[in-house]
């Protein structure tokens, strides 16, 4: 990575926590519905990028979000289980072009970036609440909150994709 | 031993994938027991101090309706003073006697009440003599007990937490049970294993129960909203309606009891003696 892509990034990742834990944290639509919007970091990490690192700074990532909503480790698990998986849901949601090294995130048609977006929002809101209520009889719960947490940061995750997307 | 290497060269992704995600699962783990969740909390220099910056913000927007309810406590707390005053002379002697109970301000700089364990965060710790296991309360009601300080803040359990268990009564009676949450709603609660020769009906006050050292007895909680009795249960389910709201907290009181040392060493000795 140059220099000013590792500033681009580590901004993004103090941004994206302060947006969260002071403001998104605390929406609570309907009464329980959050957006996580921080895992956009993990979202439109370089592609090519090192995959030990991102898994690396998921870890962090979370784990600062953990920390301000003292919730133990639900929310560094989740961004370490989708930060391994992320070649993965690349591969399936971009195919052949994304081993061609040719993706761009700005570039990509809506339908694939939509595709992408879901997969990743809603492994990682699935793994966060199954962590966080950790309770098999409230599987209801656990699917009721990923459902609707995870329209809401889907949304508003594309909206900041096409917000920033830099226009060539 | 070539082989070795190669293995977790090859695999290094997936060995640091577990063995993070293994440490993010004992974090989890470790919150769910109350006296080991000091390890990760929003109590720490950082993120305290983030939380009262933006704290000192948006408080103004809450001063008018804060004031109120300061306002209220005050001439609560005049008309108290009032009739003690006028029956003093009655009951001299032991009344005067210190209490064993000091309190203690603080600001709640963060609220949470929409996930299943929610805590808070406030504003004094170490330096204001805060512990773990002192209550939390407003003008109106139970909060919470503090279950992690660092120097300058501290978290409190919020009674909107799957693991909070607060012994309560009946105002009316001496008929206790323990207070839980079951998640639905963020000011309705769960009093629960109530027996069933109390007297119950709804609109009747809950109250502290007293049998732990962490509240004193008597602090107001809620109303019943709703009684569930099942068929062939000896046992109460009320559900309570609090009189705090617990979406909008400011100003909380710390409840310290000067003897909670005394009476948890001796009941420690009692059952030492019993093993």
């Amino acid at each position: 990575m140059q220099n000013s892509e590792i500033f681009i990034n580590a901004l993004r990742f103090i941004v994206l926590v302060l947006l969260q834990v002071l403001i998104l944290n605390h929406i609570n639509f309907f009464g329980f519905v959050n957006p996580y919007v921080y895992i956009l970091f993990i979202l439109v990490f370089p592609l090519n990028g090192n995959q030990s690192l991102l898994i690396l700074l998921s870890f962090l990532l979370g784990l600062t979000i953990d920390i301000f909503g003292d919730s133990g480790g639900v929310h560094a698990a989740a961004c370490v289980f989708v930060a391994y998986l992320r070649p993965l849901i690349l591969k399936f949601s971009f195919g052949i072009s994304y081993e061609y090294n040719t993706v761009k995130i700005s570039k990509v048609s809506l339908t694939e970036r939509l595709v992408y977006v879901s997969l990743m929002v809603l492994l990682h809101h699935l793994v966060l609440f199954g962590l966080e209520i950790f309770s098999l009889s409230h599987i209801l719960l656990i699917l009721k909150s990923t459902l609707f947490s995870g329209i809401f940061s889907i949304l508003l995750i594309l909206c900041t994709l096409l917000l920033f997307s830099r226009k060539s | 031993m070539q082989q070795i290497i190669f293995f977790f060269i090859r695999n290094k992704n997936f060995l640091l994938f577990g063995l993070l995600f293994l440490i993010a699962l004992t974090l989890t783990v470790r919150t769910h027991s109350f006296h080991k969740s000091k390890f990760v909390s929003s109590s720490n220099l950082v993120s305290g101090t983030i939380y009262s910056i933006k704290n000192d913000i948006t408080t103004y927007f809450g001063l008018k309706k804060e004031n109120q309810k300061l306002v209220d406590e005050n001439k609560r707390l005049r008309a108290l003073l009032e009739s003690y005053k006028a029956n003093s002379v009655a009951t001299n002697g032991d009344s005067i006697l210190p209490s064993k109970y000091s309190f203690l301000t603080a600001r709640v700089i963060n609220n949470n009440y929409s996930k299943t364990k929610n805590n808070l965060t406030i504003d004094k710790g170490l330096k204001d003599s805060l512990q773990i296991d002192l209550g939390v309360i407003t003008t109106k009601g139970v909060v919470g007990i503090i279950n992690s300080v660092s120097s300058n803040y501290a978290t409190v359990q919020s009674i909107l937490n799957t693991k909070s268990q607060i012994n309560a009564k009946l105002k009316n009676s001496e008929h206790f049970g323990t207070l839980v949450w079951n998640t639905k709603d963020p000011n309705v609660v769960q009093l629960i294993d109530v027996p069933r020769l109390a007297i119950v009906a709804v609109g009747d006050t809950i109250v502290t129960g007293g049998k732990s050292t962490i509240f004193p007895k008597g602090i107001l909680i809620g109303s019943i909203k709703n009684i569930i009795l099942k068929e062939g249960e000896n046992y109460y389910d009320l559900d309570v309606q609090l009189f705090n709201d617990m979406t909008n907290l400011e100003n909380v009181y710390i409840i310290e009891n000067q003897d909670a040392q005394e009476i948890l060493a001796l009941e420690k000795e009692v059952e030492d003696a019993e093993q």
